[in-house]
């Protein structure tokens, strides 16, 4: 679906904003808002581009930058934090051979941080392609890795 | 009325109160720094938290209202330790080198930590430094100091309805910036500088310019001419430890004249003088089928929205050129013949109390000789009491010394340009007598006066009733703009100022402008005009004789090559 007809399912309400844009996301397979998208999508709603960039820099969910198919979230949160996510970033980075913050060459993952994810009872966790996955363990996250990367894409 | 107890002392204060005004008005002082009277809440930085009984948390007080029976207390231990707390956390996260600020001493925040007895922080630096925007003559934003109050964001919205700031990522990183992260020259700001007068910090500020005014005044081969526009007589006063409101004319010239000026004119010779040319201007389009309504052109900042917004609608703009570059034009021609100058050799400052002007300067258009700049330095009025703070200048004690002719002697009529409404009313004054030979019934219109955003009148000319418009803020001109841009508006002339208020409330006036400092100085405003010996435009006699001895006949062929400029469309996205 294009953008216009994607607007075009949208009424031109404020609070409508987070789902449009996150729609938007949902249809690329780089998972980001582009400044001709925010443009259009600011002039749809009535609200400033300014407004558009605000929401967008507030939520992990949302990127101005293309990310990989599959975007890996690392909650950042304390529970998390103190139940060694550094370990599960670690060997995320070993695994995929980048940095957090980067995107994988073939443009399969990309590792970022995120807030908190709403699973403070089983950390770590993380979240990838909208799911979530909690208890992690480096072999855990081995495993979940090669289940990704065996998908056809 | 609600009984409470703040302090242990009872209190009887109106329903909806907030806990923050129940205190003020009871001589109980609640720090704040987010908060700003006249602004829209913050609630955001949490220093004007106090204790209430029966309540676990802390309560922000500039937002939480009074309740009956509350038993509230603003100096608990665990409330300055919060406050204390809150305060160091902003500071490590702050670049807190206040020797090298503008801000220095007028800084809320730097108050805050005095009063707080803050002298070392607990908290270590985290500040991660960002690049500053110097990106256009007005304003400069410094990231590194910003504290995050929201202020800025909510006058842009609010009172400017402009929307080009808005808050950027979240905790630590945050940062408030126009859309993408740009700088403000890639967004539609009209540098009306709103955002710098309620800064408590030294996040956005004017661009000094103080040190290219002493460079110029230091140089011998200089010849330096001032000119000091309406609004600063009523207001540079209050930065210099008199009252608001204070009419300071005559000291403001003897202290120009301390500083070094060679000659100190008055912007309100060419507000008389606009006055002419616009009110011509306008009969012209009325009766020959012009574009109507006509729009004023005195104020920067509305010329930046309308270039920048609402460019089908330009035409309708006066081709006037503002107060300030009418006479800078007329200082660079006229005058250094008269003393027999070269233009480039001599400078033309202004004082403002305004930063959009500092960009009208620079503009193309305004270069008389097509090489040089017909204003060279603007000032705002803050940066004239800093350079008078510098020179060591016992304002209060000066005496009063009158302004240099030719472009001294002034009307009523110029002296309310800094009031909205003023420039309408100083308008009508003429434009009544010139079309209909006998003087308006009364020489005040009342109507157009005040803080209303938007007022009207009507006036019969030749015949006719027209009505005229006045707005001031941009959020109130659009309602006006819109209507032109529509087709809709039944009026015949319309005053815009960008500022609320007028340039009384300009973006480079002191701190503190709140809705009384406005009154207050448009009070002062409406005296002056009182106490002038003449009142209208056309009988200013520097006005006379500057079409006797130089520019021949309003909107004539001199008139348009040096008061009157043109628009042009520059539209971002
Ligand atoms: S100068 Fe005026 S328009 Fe520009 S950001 Fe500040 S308040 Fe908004
Ligand atoms: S720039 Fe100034 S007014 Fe705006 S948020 Fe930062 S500190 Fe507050
Ligand atoms: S002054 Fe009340 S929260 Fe900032």
């Amino acid at each position: 679906m294009d953008l216009t007809q994607l607007l075009a399912q949208y009424p031109h309400e404020e609070n409508r904003l987070i789902d449009l844009l996150l729609d938007i996301q949902k249809q690329k397979n780089n998972h980001f808002i582009s400044e001709q998208e925010i443009q259009m999508v600011a002039k749809h709603i009535g609200v400033s581009e300014a407004k558009v960039c605000s929401v967008i820099s507030f939520y992990t969910l949302l990127s101005f930058h293309p990310r990989g198919r599959y975007v890996i979230q690392i909650c950042r949160d304390i529970p998390c934090h103190i139940n060694h996510s550094a370990s599960i970033v670690g060997t995320l980075e070993q695994l995929l051979g980048i940095q957090m913050g980067q995107t994988t060459q073939n443009g399969l993952f990309s590792l970022e941080y995120s807030s908190c994810l709403g699973h403070c009872d089983a950390p770590p966790s993380m979240r990838i392609d909208g799911r979530t996955y909690v208890h992690l363990t480096p072999d855990k996250v081995k495993a979940i890795i090669s289940e990704y990367r065996g998908r056809t894409p | 009325m609600i009984q409470l107890k703040i302090n242990n002392i009872e209190l009887s204060v109106p329903e909806k109160t907030t806990i923050l005004n129940a205190a003020r008005m009871n001589n109980i002082n609640i720090p704040t720094l987010c908060y700003y009277p006249d602004l829209g809440l913050q609630s955001d930085c949490r220093i004007c938290v106090v204790e209430i009984d029966g309540q676990k948390g802390l309560a922000t007080s500039c937002s939480t209202k009074v309740r009956e029976g509350m038993v509230v207390k603003t100096n608990s231990p665990r409330v300055l330790n919060a406050r204390k707390t809150i305060t160091e956390l902003i500071l490590s996260n702050h670049d807190a080198n206040c020797t090298a600020c503008p801000k220095n001493l007028k800084c809320e925040l730097q108050s805050l930590a005095n009063k707080l007895g803050i002298d070392q922080n607990r908290f270590e630096p985290v500040l991660r430094v960002k690049p500053i925007d110097t990106s256009n003559p007005s304003l400069i934003r410094n990231p590194n100091r910003c504290i995050k109050c929201g202020r800025c964001i909510d006058v842009c919205k609010n009172v400017q309805g402009m929307n080009v700031l808005e808050l950027m990522g979240r905790g630590h990183d945050a940062e408030i910036t126009p859309a993408y992260g740009r700088f403000l020259s890639d967004e539609s700001c009209t540098y009306c500088g709103q955002c710098a007068s309620v800064c408590p910090v030294g996040a956005i500020i004017e661009n000094d310019e103080t040190d290219r005014v002493w460079k110029q005044l230091h140089d011998k081969d200089k010849t330096t001419i001032v000119q000091v526009a309406p609004a600063v007589r009523v207001s540079l006063g209050e930065a210099l430890g008199l009252p608001i409101g204070s009419i300071v004319t005559g000291k403001l010239v003897t202290a120009l004249k301390l500083l070094g000026f060679h000659y100190v004119f008055d912007t309100d010779f060419t507000a008389d003088l606009t006055i002419i040319e616009e009110g011509h201007e306008l009969l012209h389009r009325v009766t020959n089928n012009g574009v109507l309504p006509m729009i004023t052109s005195c104020c920067p900042g509305w010329i930046n929205y309308a270039e920048q917004r609402y460019p089908s609608i330009l035409s309708h703009i006066s081709t006037c050129k503002s107060p300030q570059q009418m006479f800078g034009a007329l200082a660079k021609t006229y005058f250094t013949k008269i003393i027999q100058k070269e233009p480039k050799d001599v400078i033309v400052v202004s004082i403002m109390p305004c930063t959009a002007k500092k960009y009208e300067a620079k503009r193309d258009e305004m270069k008389s000789d097509g090489i040089h700049q017909d204003v060279d330095i603007v000032l705002t009025t803050r940066e004239l009491s800093k350079m008078l703070d510098q020179m060591g200048v016992d304002f209060a004690k000066l005496d009063e010394t009158p302004f240099d002719n030719p472009f001294g002697i002034t009307t009523g009529a110029a002296a309310i340009f800094g009031a909205t409404g003023g420039v309408m009313e100083a308008a009508l004054r003429t434009v009544y007598e010139v079309v209909n030979h006998q003087p308006l019934e009364s020489i005040e219109l009342t109507e157009v006066r005040g803080l209303d955003g938007i007022k009207e009148t009507s006036v019969e000319l030749g015949g006719n009733v027209y009505r005229f418009a006045v707005a001031h803020s941009l959020s109130n001109a659009k309602t006006l703009v819109d209507q032109v841009s529509n087709g809709t508006s039944p009026y015949t002339f319309i005053e815009i100022m960008c500022c609320p208020g007028g340039c009384i409330g300009g973006g480079g006036q002191p701190y503190g402008t709140i809705q009384k400092t406005r009154r207050d100085r448009i009070e002062a405003t409406y005296l002056l005009d009182q106490s002038m010996p003449l009142r209208k435009s056309h009988e200013s006699p520097a006005v006379k004789e500057i079409y006797r001895a130089f520019l021949g006949e309003p909107l004539g062929e001199l008139s348009h090559k040096l008061l009157h400029t043109h628009y042009h469309s520059r539209q971002h996205t």
